[in-house]
């Protein structure tokens, strides 16, 4: 399976590749629309601010490919955060994808930011994304600002905050968790994710 | 829900880092400044720790700074390539450019020391393009005179100096230069494994609103469950006793979810 995962320039996309490469399937780093919308699955991933990614996104017209895309989509990290209307860091406009905005986590002597590390995740929802996941399995989390918990949300973690750890509509789905990053319950999300029907 | 479970969901778990110190591409142990052992193939070790349950790995190349070199991509790609935990790069990193590359074979994070110690604003120019969490500033720091002051080159005893900067004062720097992490590694304590610094580790957390890592002296698993009790450190990294096999990390990790704290199995 060829999966498109979108080149923002600079990030850690290597270890995305490498966990798509250990299931079996072909991650193809691109920004041309063209590629994109013809991949079979594509993931947002992202490291770096959110006005930056998505003026690169502008830039290469990725961000009207991703608007189109109809197969399966997940947002990682940054990614994720890109998926929603507005993000509070820098004020940037998102992709609109998913309803709502990305704040700012609160930070704290006991909860310093960004919030980096494993964490236990909840599941809220029964979804394909997260069969053969366990309520409570740990992910690895790194990021300082959070999706907004709604009907949208289909796990939830807790930093000070509850917040969305996996979030989706329709074809379009988001984890503020590293998959690539998280051991097996990480590996078992995005071979989820490669199974969903188109 | 249970209410084990409620509890579990409010704090993040207590990283476990092993550090691999590498030298020509071989895991080596022992006390930093004295002779080093061989102690195995990187990758294996990295496995290996990543099936004990290590929270993250660390690739040290100890002499990469003082040898004005950094560490080969090709080499870190080929360990990043089998890893499904956070990977961090530390050794020799000194431009923006350097940074890029480990990034782009497959690290996650990039953790600089005596390079940053040369030249601040490298701390800047990272966290600018690639965002601060990707920057990890270790610093090396003991005692003088009552004073806890940064070291610098200190893989290897010929390099070894003393800066004038005190510690306290560099972390705040590279915080506000834009650090997504502190690495604090107690020299005093390092490889003596009597125990992390707790002191030096709680006037360096009261400083910071980023993670710190508490790195230097551990010896048995209870010197785990010793600093997150007394401390607000995010983990502890340690080297030398993962790679002897004194201490195992699932030891560790049994050692610390028997006294109450928050671990991932």
């Amino acid at each position: 399976m060829e999966v498109a995962v979108i080149k923002l320039g600079v990030g850690n996309t290597a270890s995305v590749l490498f966990a798509l490469e250990r299931l079996g399937a072909r991650g193809v780093l691109t920004d041309d629309p063209a590629q994109i919308a013809g991949a079979e699955r594509v993931i947002l991933p992202g490291v770096g601010a959110a006005g930056h990614a998505m003026h690169k996104l502008r830039a290469s017209g990725a961000d009207e490919a991703l608007r189109a895309f109809p197969r399966p989509l997940l947002g990682i990290c940054l990614g994720q955060q890109l998926l929603y209307q507005r993000s509070e860091e820098g004020a940037a406009e998102g992709l609109g994808l998913l309803a709502g905005d990305v704040t700012a986590l609160a930070t704290s002597r006991e909860l310093p930011a960004p919030h980096m590390g494993w964490s236990a995740v909840r599941a809220e929802r029964a979804h394909p994304l997260l069969a053969g996941v366990a309520s409570g399995d740990y992910f690895y989390f790194v990021h300082s600002y959070v999706c907004p918990v709604d009907a949208q949300t289909i796990a939830i973690a807790n930093y000070g905050r509850s917040f969305a750890a996996v979030s989706g509509a329709g074809n379009v789905f988001g984890c503020q968790f590293h998959p690539e990053r998280s051991g097996a319950p990480g590996a078992r999300v995005l071979q989820n994710f490669l199974a969903l029907p188109c | 829900m249970s209410a084990a479970f409620r509890w579990r969901m409010l704090l993040p778990s207590k990283r476990i880092i092993a550090c691999l110190d590498v030298k020509a591409g071989r895991v080596v142990k022992g006390v930093r400044f004295e002779g080093h052992i061989d102690a195995g193939d990187p990758a294996e070790c990295a496995a290996r720790y990543r099936d004990e349950g290590a929270d993250e790995i660390v690739i040290y190349d100890i002499t990469a700074s003082a040898e004005r070199r950094t560490i080969d991509y090709f080499w870190l790609a080929g360990i990043a390539r089998a890893l499904d935990i956070p990977l961090a790069v530390a050794g020799g990193i000194r431009t923006l450019d350097q940074a890029i590359a480990c990034l782009e074979h497959g690290a996650d994070k990039v953790s600089i020391n005596s390079p940053a110690l040369e030249r601040p604003e490298l701390i800047e120019e990272i966290a600018r393009v690639a965002g601060s969490q990707c920057v990890v500033v270790g610093v090396d720091s003991r005692a003088i005179e009552g004073e806890w002051m940064t070291h610098q080159y200190t893989g290897s005893a010929e390099t070894m100096r003393r800066t004038p900067r005190r510690m306290l004062d560099w972390i705040a720097e590279a915080q506000a230069r834009g650090a997504g992490e502190i690495v604090l590694n107690c020299m005093d304590q390092d490889g003596v494994r009597a125990g992390y610094d707790i002191a030096q580790l709680n006037a360096a957390r009261a400083l910071l609103s980023i993670p710190l890592i508490a790195s230097g002296g551990a010896g048995a698993a209870a010197h785990f469950v010793d600093v997150f009790r007394g401390t607000e450190v995010s983990g502890a990294l340690a080297a030398g006793i993962f790679h002897s096999g004194a201490v195992r990390i699932g030891d560790v990790k049994h050692a610390m979810r028997s006294a109450g704290l928050e671990v991932r199995p």
